[in-house]
């Protein structure tokens, strides 16, 4: 198997009294899709902001790309989490995807080149918003303005995608629309998708992980009663009024039709 | 009503509106637009410390000024960073603390403090030519610092996480724009004073905000709007003869409410149509 482009070895983090993260082991190849499942508070947006770097672990080991997280972050296309920033900000859809190629300007003042603002009319033609681009972001729909985050990630030239429920605040449609786009993208770069919905996902992705405050790795995309179990193995108080155990018995019903 | 603009103080006063008005739309737009008027309302009540040891130990106390808001904003910016949950009780305790001083300083002076007053509440119609020159220079200074670090300080303003990713240094960035808006907050000290500040930081680009959805836009309105307010202040302070400060922030915040009545308004008819 070819070497990980990102690999977490017994990697450990707790917020405040709270275990959040405890010994995750994790490689990400490249052309992964990776689908990372579990309930809320289960830990999977700081998994994401351990590998981008934002927090360092209290024990383990972190490379991305055979490096520290923060030396090749800029290679990571990260999809935050809808609303972590105000859409009413007096910023345009092309501006949003320009800040995109900042992390690849190594100059004290950045300054964007033609270069950059071609890939960005690539990035906005591929998600076909380009003639939004003069749009202020918030005047937009939903699911144009989940696109516009995923061509501001695309515009980081990534190696891999790491994306936190990106499709939490869009009808199904759209959700259908986007993870479709998100299967050509794989072609070319390994992806990641965070969700507490097992819903779309589980038809895209070529694994599967449970993560709550462990990470269980499923290295099929198939809902077999194994898994179940072995999901079973999360603490039981965060089952009994968690997401997960209710999507997963859904996706069993779905099996046997 | 020509006659006053042959007095030189007249003069100096408009082109102290015009450059402090300068300075405030553009640091001002960053004000608003990252939420972050608390912490200029912080950094300006610090700088009155400033001005109580320069009436202690006898020096300018504008140089006081500035030493005391580039420490706050410092001081803030680190503070938040750090401080987690607390950074809001940080502020205000600097921003209590810095009039503390500032009142303990000037009470142990000998003498009593004759221009305090202006310092408090702002005094326009007596700006030095000296000063003058020192608000040319800052303007210059910030013009030049927002042009080259634009991309930047809008990356930092909107996203910082992205922003933090991309690698870009967004700690030192974002201290070096609280020092520019402290430098701004001592300029603005001349015009409206230390306790009315944050009022004529924060309403031009605000307004601004209502009608414009560009960064660079609601820069240049905030600034227009900004010397349309500082003049209008002062003329209808020296008609009436009432202050000057106090005057302008009075003119700023009825544009405020009609900027706000009218965008209401808008809004109805739209959702009308």
């Amino acid at each position: 198997m070819s070497k990980a482009i990102i690999s977490l070895e017994d990697v450990w983090f707790r917020y405040k009294d709270t275990q959040v993260v405890e010994a995750v082991n994790l490689q990400i190849y490249d052309h992964d899709f990776l689908g990372i499942i579990g309930p809320n508070g289960g830990g999977k947006t700081t998994l994401l902001k351990l590998i981008l770097g934002l927090i360092t672990p209290d024990r383990g080991r972190i490379r991305v790309l055979g490096g520290d997280p923060r030396e090749h972050r800029t290679s990571i296309g990260y999809v935050p989490q809808y609303r972590t920033f105000d859409f009413a900000f007096p910023i345009s859809v092309s501006q949003m995807v320009l800040t995109g190629r900042l992390g690849h300007i190594h100059k004290t003042f950045r300054k964007y080149s033609r270069e950059d603002h071609e890939i960005v009319k690539n990035c906005l033609e591929m998600m076909e918003i380009y003639d939004l681009r003069d749009r202020q972001v918030g005047q937009l729909s939903g699911g144009q303005q989940q696109k516009v985050m995923l061509a501001r990630a695309l515009a980081t030239n990534p190696r891999i995608l790491l994306l936190d429920e990106p499709t939490n605040h869009v009808d199904a449609r759209t959700e259908v629309n986007f993870f479709e786009i998100l299967k050509e993208l794989h072609t070319e770069i390994a992806i990641v998708v965070v969700s507490h919905d097992i819903g779309a996902i589980s038809t895209y992705v070529d694994r599967i992980a449970c993560m709550n405050q462990k990470l269980y790795i499923h290295d099929s995309p198939e809902i077999t009663g194994e898994m179940v179990a072995e999901t079973y193995r999360c603490p039981v108080e965060l089952i009994a009024h968690g997401v997960p155990h209710r999507v997963l018995e859904e996706h069993k019903n779905m099996e046997n039709k | 009503m020509i006659e006053i603009l042959y007095f030189e103080f007249f003069r100096n006063a408009l082109a102290a509106g015009l450059l402090a008005s300068i300075a405030c739309g553009i640091m001002g737009t960053y004000v608003v637009v990252k939420k972050i008027s608390f912490i200029s309302g912080g950094i300006s009540h610090s700088a009155f410390g400033g001005i109580g040891l320069g009436y202690l130990l006898g020096f300018s106390p504008i140089t006081g000024a500035i030493i005391f808001s580039l420490a706050a904003a410092l001081g803030i910016g680190i503070a938040s960073k750090n401080g987690g949950e607390n950074e809001d009780t940080v502020i205000a305790t600097m921003w209590a603390t810095g009039m503390a001083l500032g009142i303990l300083f000037i009470s142990l002076a000998p003498g009593y403090a004759p221009d305090l007053m202006s310092y408090l509440f702002g005094n326009i119609l007596f700006v030095p030519a000296g000063d003058l020159t020192l608000m040319l220079i800052l303007d210059v200074a910030i013009i030049c610092i927002v042009w080259l670090f634009y991309n930047e300080f809008l990356a930092i303003s909107f996203d910082e996480e992205f922003a933090t990713i991309m690698n870009i240094p967004v700690e030192r960035l974002c201290l070096l724009l609280l020092c520019l808006i402290a430098l701004t907050v001592v300029m603005l000290i001349k015009v409206v004073g230390v306790i009315l500040v944050i009022a004529l930081l924060t309403i031009p680009a605000a307004i601004a905000q209502q009608h414009s959805e560009n960064l660079k836009k609601i820069m240049f309105i905030a600034i227009v709007l900004g010397i349309v307010f500082t003049f209008t202040g002062m003329w209808i302070s020296y008609l009436a003869d009432v202050p000057s400060g106090a005057t302008i922030i009075i003119v700023a915040a009825i544009a405020y409410l009609i900027s706000m009545g009218l965008q209401k308004f808008r809004k109805t008819t739209v959702s009308l149509q």
